[in-house]
């Protein structure tokens, strides 16, 4: 199910925790699995339990409470604004209202070529940075004005 | 003890409990819903909120612990504004059409919205729709959207059924009660969720729409289905059975039952039942009058005595009739000369036949196995034997009690286990005896003669230490022990080792009157149950029973059938097999069409009334028989009622049966190697046990239901030359019976495990022993 | 980024946001990192001593809800014979709040040592972080500080041969607000859904994995090496009585030059605002939220008379909580900024609770309809009875702090929203509005 590369990232995080507290590393378990299948179908969900020693339906509540993980199937990248006040007032939801017009596609939805899923964020703790923007959870984009939205599109092939 | 006082009553109560606990304890009801005393606190549905002097904020008072010289206020204007409050947002969502849900009249919310409630909602937004889900036949979830949230049925099953099978997904007003992706929910104890489910989001399917509770009465009885005598409420509307509830009894069942204590009501209405009595006449079985097949059958039986002599009647009952039944069909059996009689038609080993001190029960109450320190079960498919006794070794596991296991097959209890074997059915009695052995060499007690071949290992040694350990402790024997082929040794094994350890032991029993036959008498001078077909009878009474699916060797027991000259069932079903061997059909009263008792693992003598009148013409078993003995001329046959039967078989007043007693005279212990050769493992799967059972059309529906594979491990698939997915034909002497082979790591090497009580494999032989598999 | 100023700096001092290196080991160590640490472990330093001085410092919890730590530390069982466990809280989720970022990215070391010296007071052999999903470069670059730590032997068995042992993990968020409650936190180390446990039980009986647990925020722990060596009555001095010490505050909105600024306690609100560029296009200030978004919203006149500590902005009506100061002028409407921050709080509602996960979808509800130009006459009324009617009822305070601002932007800003109500639009044009966030025109 999952390449022994990621196994190997999930033994380091199960390493963390007590023995008996395998499930502690269900959370970077999943995201180790979306992060190689690009989302989280039931299949890697049911997967990472076994692994893990947890009921399916517990790694479930899991998997959909956090919003980073995509128990739905992304473009290649998946773009998250922030648009919660402290960005919206320096800009976030003109920038999410820009990359909309750009990529022609609202939120929760997949550009036609399957290359980017538009998301809405709440709160990034960078509001400093304010427009921000995160491409597949992991790398995050700090002052996101239209310039710096074009060149990360044109980046992002 | 520390003391409170809650709406200016003074009270009493241990440290450590909570204002819910204290308030209850007075008798003040507290408005709650996720609140439930067999559950952990959640404190999620803020229904409970009270107020405390100096406290700023109303507290839950399922939460709440008390402290000394606490002063709560569960009705001042804080209390109830936070309580209407609370109700407000449970109901912006709710649905608000009681009168077309099915939950309707017994809903919590309902009743309490009338009190706390407003008149009129505040809220006209679009209310939340939650899609309906199919998790199976017994529980519906069509009415998601009813939810409140309250999460009693996910902790119900973490905490009590011992599988999380449902969740709340998601998160915010979007959370949602489901199991994972699309599966069913198949915990044997799921229909407890309908009972703790606060609303109509968790219905019973079966029952769904089919009546309003208002409509029912409300009837007390016992349930015929296992040896723990769960206490039930039975609603019936117009003579018929409609739903099936726990009846509280801590004691016993606690507020739970099993979900074939729940369902298996459908198959009183089932088009099964036999309505009128039936003789075969010319080959095929005919409907006739009562009195023309009692005169009958009283003729047939005095002929066959007459020529054939008494020894030549045998008689079987199931271990589930009542007791009035098992005691009136020994004597009727006694009274025609015969002393083949007997109730435990799964039984092989008689052997300890004589050398029992008293009745064999289980030792110690139920209510004492929460207190216990470690036991031991040997030989028992726990979960699906005895739903509700693995319940209690459940909590006990997760309390402090060290509970280890040996059995026949890995399946998993679903309990938190300190140690267990897993060995084959021919390798039990070298199992318990290692564990004896450890025992004897940790109390440097001499080894017992027999045992000098076994060696302990690590894990019979960690059970030794358990079972030495602490103050409590009991082993258990269950129904495999009983039906082996070994059973007087297991039994005689099972002694020493509770009288080495200090542990107390028993037997878990497979049926409801698994002591009551016992205590009717209804036991053998003459024939076993096992015997009375190894050994041909000319005619036979059978009560309850339907041979081809509950004896321990059916092959065996439907030849004997079919060659007698007289064959009477006394049943509740007309049934496939039964043209084939029958004479006469008797149509019997099932459980909640008659009165009787029955006597559970614990002695506790419980009878009951019928809750509704028999079907057609079916009748109560203690009548039947009455009238029988009356034809035949037994004297002592002229009962009015069935107390005055019970009456003669136990003191009046009594609540547990004296001459329990566990202990097994001098018994030459052995424990040779098993036996080579493939071993047959048949387990009497939940939803085939009884005839009640089978024939829930909800039950059979589940996946417990499935029929019989034969089940082996890799290696064992590997060296019969067969791959998971083969057909393959299995045979035990004569009988044969062709099947799927199914890959099963929990199942020992050299074993298949063919369940038996199924039409599939009702032709093969002994539950235990040799058996040939070969590609179909 | 980068912490953008500092007076008087303690948690910042010699950093200089633009060295990629500052925040390495090594870097630290000529900051004079670790002699904390090694200080006390070299000299035994009784636990008590170490707590003590903690509480002279009166430094208050900088996760939001400014409990004095060394108070907390104390509630700490000290003959518990099992685990025990000290937990950074690094999920900084509150709208507005992005110092623990910084902090970890600049500075992580002076976390480890914070915890370590925790740990060591507590009497505890283990400890997480927790950090928030969203900002994954920090979980990385921290797990590389562990690694250095390890490596000097300052984390693990048997630190600088002293006998005492303190392992350090960190534990990825992933996406949820509520785990920086301190609880939800502890039930998503344990591999559950973040749903905060009723207390009591408190952590420092019934914590993680049921053991007793600390649980401070990462500013918090961070300050702690600077107490223990310039001493708590000195960090006391640095701040006001009963506000000891310096604080981070995350400037954000409408200023010139939004970031983090590290201040003494005490310090005048319009000199942080100059600190921050001042007001964007010179703009007047409209309102502030003083500390994080679940603290009540201040009229802007009001906001300008406070001072950056607890009691300050208390009087002020609202909290310093997490000290991010969001800053709105003029050409912000108050209907959109409410609606957007309720949005928040429905969303993010963990969904346990009845009177917020319902709640809070219809404050949201309401407000939208409002925004949306279908708002009904008596729609404030309900907003204020809703709000009631969640208050102190749920077992988090998610539920206040979705109802905080609720009440207080209505208070503040009635007028606005009755015009909303009224007139169906918003008294502050779309067109200024938009100029206001300076997206389109920091292009040209
Ligand atoms: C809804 C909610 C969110 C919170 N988020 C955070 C957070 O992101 N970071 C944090 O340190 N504390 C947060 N807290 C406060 C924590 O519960 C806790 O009080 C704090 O971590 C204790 O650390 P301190 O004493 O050092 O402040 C939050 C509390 C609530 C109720
Ligand atoms: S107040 Fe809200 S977030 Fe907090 S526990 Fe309750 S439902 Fe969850
Ligand atoms: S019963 Fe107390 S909160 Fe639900």
């Amino acid at each position: 199910m999952l390449t022994t590369e990621s196994l190997k990232r999930i033994d380091r995080e199960i390493a963390k925790y007590p023995v008996e507290q395998k499930q502690s590393a269900v959370m970077a378990a999943l995201a180790i699995a979306q992060e190689e299948q690009g989302w989280l179908s039931s299949e890697a969900i049911e997967f990472v339990a076994n692994y893990l020693g947890m009921a399916p339906i517990a790694a479930y509540e899991v998997a959909s409470f956090y919003n980073m993980y995509n128990l739905k199937p992304v473009g290649k990248y998946k773009l998250t604004v922030c648009t919660n006040l402290p960005c919206m007032l320096s800009g976030g939801v003109d920038a999410g209202e820009y990359l909309k017009k750009k990529l022609g596609v609202g939120y929760n939805e997949t550009t036609p070529d399957g290359r980017i899923t538009l998301k809405e964020g709440e709160c990034m703790g960078a509001c400093g940075d304010a427009p921000v923007m995160l491409v597949n959870n992991h790398r995050m984009c700090s002052w996101m004005y239209p310039e710096q939205i074009d060149k990360l599109l044109a980046e992002l092939e | 003890m520390l003391d409170i006082e809650i709406d200016g009553k003074q009270v009493q109560v241990p440290a450590g409990s909570t204002i819910m606990d204290a308030a209850q304890l007075i008798g003040v009801y507290i408005p709650h819903f996720c609140y439930h005393k067999k559950l952990s606190i959640a404190a999620n549905c803020r229904m409970c909120l009270v107020q405390v002097e100096k406290a700023p904020k109303p507290l839950p008072a399922c939460a709440t612990p008390v402290t000394s010289g606490m002063k709560v206020f569960t009705h001042s204007e804080l209390a109830i504004n936070a309580q209407k409050g609370v109700m407000e947002f449970l109901l912006i969502n709710h649905p608000l059409d009681c009168p077309i849900c099915d939950q309707g009249g017994e809903c919590q919310l309902q009743d309490l919205a009338v009190g706390y409630g407003g008149s009129a909602s505040r809220y006209d937004e679009a209310k939340r729709v939650v899609f309906h889900k199919d998790i199976g036949p017994l529980v519906s979830m069509q009415e998601m959207s009813r939810c409140i949230h309250c999460t009693r049925c996910v902790r119900f099953g973490q905490e009590i059924a011992g599988v999380m099978e449902l969740g709340m997904a998601n998160r915010n007003m979007h959370s949602e009660i489901q199991t994972f992706v699309g599966r069913t929910v198949d915990s044997e104890l799921s229909g407890n969720m309908i009972d703790l489910c606060p609303v109509g989001a968790l219905t019973s399917r079966p029952f769904r729409y089919s009546a309003r509770s208002w409509e029912l009465s409300h009837r007390k009885s016992v349930s015929p289905h296992d040896s723990i005598g769960s206490n039930l409420t039975v609603q019936v509307k117009s003579n018929r059975v409609m739903r099936v509830l726990p009846r509280d009894n801590e004691e016993i069942n606690e507020c739970w039952i099993s979900d074939k204590d729940r369902f298996s009501y459908e198959a009183l209405n089932s088009g099964e039942r036999l309505q009128k009595p039936m003789i075969r006449v010319d080959g095929s079985l005919r409907e006739v009058e009562w009195n023309i097949a009692l005169d009958y059958v009283s003729h047939a039986l005095t002929d066959i005595a007459r020529t054939h002599g008494g020894e030549s009647i045998a008689a079987l009952a199931a271990p589930s009739a009542t007791l009035e039944e098992l005691y009136l069909l020994q004597k009727l059996t006694r009274g025609l000369g015969s002393g083949s009689v007997d109730f435990r038609p799964r039984r092989r080993d008689f052997s300890s036949e004589g050398k029992l001190a008293g009745i064999p029960w289980l030792g110690l109450k139920l209510s004492e196995i929460k207190d216990l320190d470690a036991a031991l079960v040997i030989g028992s498919f726990l979960r699906k034997d005895h739903p509700l006794f693995a319940q209690r070794l459940r909590q006990l596991a997760k309390q402090s009690g060290q509970v280890s296991l040996i059995s026949v097959t890995g399946d998993d209890p679903l309990i938190r286990l300190h140690s267990r074997m897993t060995v084959s059915p021919a390798d039990l009695t070298r199992a318990l005896a290692a564990v004896v052995k450890a025992a004897a060499r940790i109390k440097k007690v001499a080894l017992p003669v027999g045992l000098e071949s076994v060696e302990p290992c690590a894990v019979s040694q960690a059970i030794a230490e358990s079972l030495l350990a602490g103050e409590k402790r009991a082993i258990f024997l269950g129904n495999v022990a009983e039906q082996s082929a070994q059973a007087a040794q297991l039994h005689a094994l099972a002694s020493l080792l509770a009288t080495l350890t200090g542990a107390r032991f028993g037997f878990i029993g497979e049926a409801a009157n698994s002591v009551g036959g016992h205590v009717a008498r209804a036991l053998p001078t003459a024939l076993n149950a096992y015997e009375m077909f190894a050994q041909p009878r000319q005619a036979y009474v059978l009560l309850g029973i339907e041979a081809e699916l509950d004896c321990y060797n059916p092959h065996q027991a439907v030849a004997a059938l079919q060659q007698a000259a007289l064959v009477v069932m006394l049943t509740p079903f007309k049934h496939e097999a039964a043209p084939d061997y029958a004479d006469v059909l008797l149509p019997l009263a099932p459980f909640t069409e008659t009165s009787g008792s029955f006597v559970n693992t614990e002695g506790r003598i419980q009878s009951f009334n019928g809750v509704c009148r028999p079907l057609g013409d079916a009748r109560p078993g203690w009548k039947v028989l009455r009238v029988l003995g009356n034809l035949l001329a037994i004297p002592g046959f002229d009962y009015t009622s069935s107390e005055q039967v019970r009456d003669e078989i136990v003191a009046p007043e009594t609540v547990f049966v004296a001459g329990l007693d566990n202990g097994i005279g001098d018994l030459a212990l052995s424990s040779d190697p098993a036996s080579k050769g493939l071993q047959r493992i048949a387990d009497v799967p939940i939803y085939f046990a009884d005839p009640l059972v089978r024939r829930g059309a909800a039950l059979q529906q589940t996946r417990d239901a499935a029929a019989p594979t034969a089940r082996m491990c890799a290696a064992t698939l590997v060296q019969a030359g067969l791959s998971d997915g083969s057909q393959v034909r299995v045979r035990q002497g004569q009988g044969e019976a062709l099947l799927t082979a199914k890959a099963d790591e929990s199942v020992p090497a050299g074993c298949v495990r063919v369940a038996a009580a199924h039409v599939s494999t009702a032709a093969l032989g002994d539950m235990f022993g040799p058996i040939d598999v070969e590609r179909a | 980024m980068a912490i953008l100023g500092a007076l008087n700096p303690m948690l910042t001092v010699g950093l200089d946001g633009n060295n990629d290196r500052d925040w390495r080991l090594d870097a630290y160590v000529k900051r004079g990192g670790y002699s904390a640490l090694k200080r006390i472990l070299s000299k035994k330093m009784p636990q008590d001593q170490v707590i003590n001085e903690v509480k002279k410092s009166v430094l208050r919890g900088r996760g939001g809800a400014g409990f004095p730590t060394g108070l907390k530390w104390s509630f700490m069982p000290r003959a518990f014979p099992g685990d025990k466990y000290v937990v950074c809280n690094s999920d900084e989720g509150e709208p507005g709040t992005f110092k623990d970022r910084d902090i970890l990215l600049f500075n992580p070391h002076s976390v480890i040592e914070g915890m370590a010296i925790a740990a060591y007071a507590m009497g505890a052999a283990r400890g997480y972080n927790y950090i928030h999903g969203e900002i994954w470069e920090v979980y990385t670059r921290f797990e590389e500080a562990l690694d250095e730590a390890i490596a000097a032997g300052l984390l693990g068995k048997n630190i600088l041969g002293s006998g005492f042992d303190f392992e350090l993990f960190a534990h990825p968020g992933y996406g949820a607000y509520i785990c920086g409650e301190e609880t939800a936190l502890l039930e998503s180390i344990e591999g559950k859904k973040g749903q905060p446990r009723f207390k009591p039980p408190f952590p420092a009986s019934f914590g993680l994995y049921g053991k007793p647990t600390t649980i401070n925020n990462t500013e918090t722990f961070g300050a702690v090496p600077f107490i223990m060596n310039i001493g708590g009555e000195a960090y006391l001095e640095a701040g006001l009585a009963n506000n000891g010490g310096t604080k981070l505050f995350s400037v954000s909105g409408h200023v010139n030059r939004p970031g983090n600024y590290e201040i003494p306690l005490g310090t005048p609100f319009s000199t942080l605002l100059e600190m921050a560029g001042g007001m964007r296009g010179g703009r007047k200030l409209k309102g502030c939220i003083p500390g994080g978004s679940s603290s009540p919203v201040v009229p802007g006149a009001t906001m300008m008379d406070c001072t950056m500590d607890y009691d300050s902005i208390s009087k002020a009506g609202s909290m310093l909580g997490s000290g991010a100061v969001i800053v709105m002028d003029e050409t912000t409407c108050m209907v959109k900024a409410l609606e957007r921050l309720s949005f928040f709080y429905y969303e993010e509602s963990c969904g346990q609770c009845t009177p917020c996960r319902e709640g809070t979808n219809w404050l949201y509800k309401i407000v939208h309809r409002i925004e949306n130009g279908q708002g009904r006459p008596d729609d404030l009324d309900l907003l204020g009875s809703v709000t009631t009617n969640i208050m102190g009822r749920t077992i988090c305070a998610l539920g206040d702090a979705a109802s905080m601002p609720v009440q207080s932007f209505v208070k503040h800003f009635r007028d606005e929203f009755a015009y909303h109500i009224e007139h169906k639009k918003c008294l502050v044009p779309p067109d200024v509005q938009r100029a206001g966030s300076g997206f389109f025109k920091a292009t040209v």
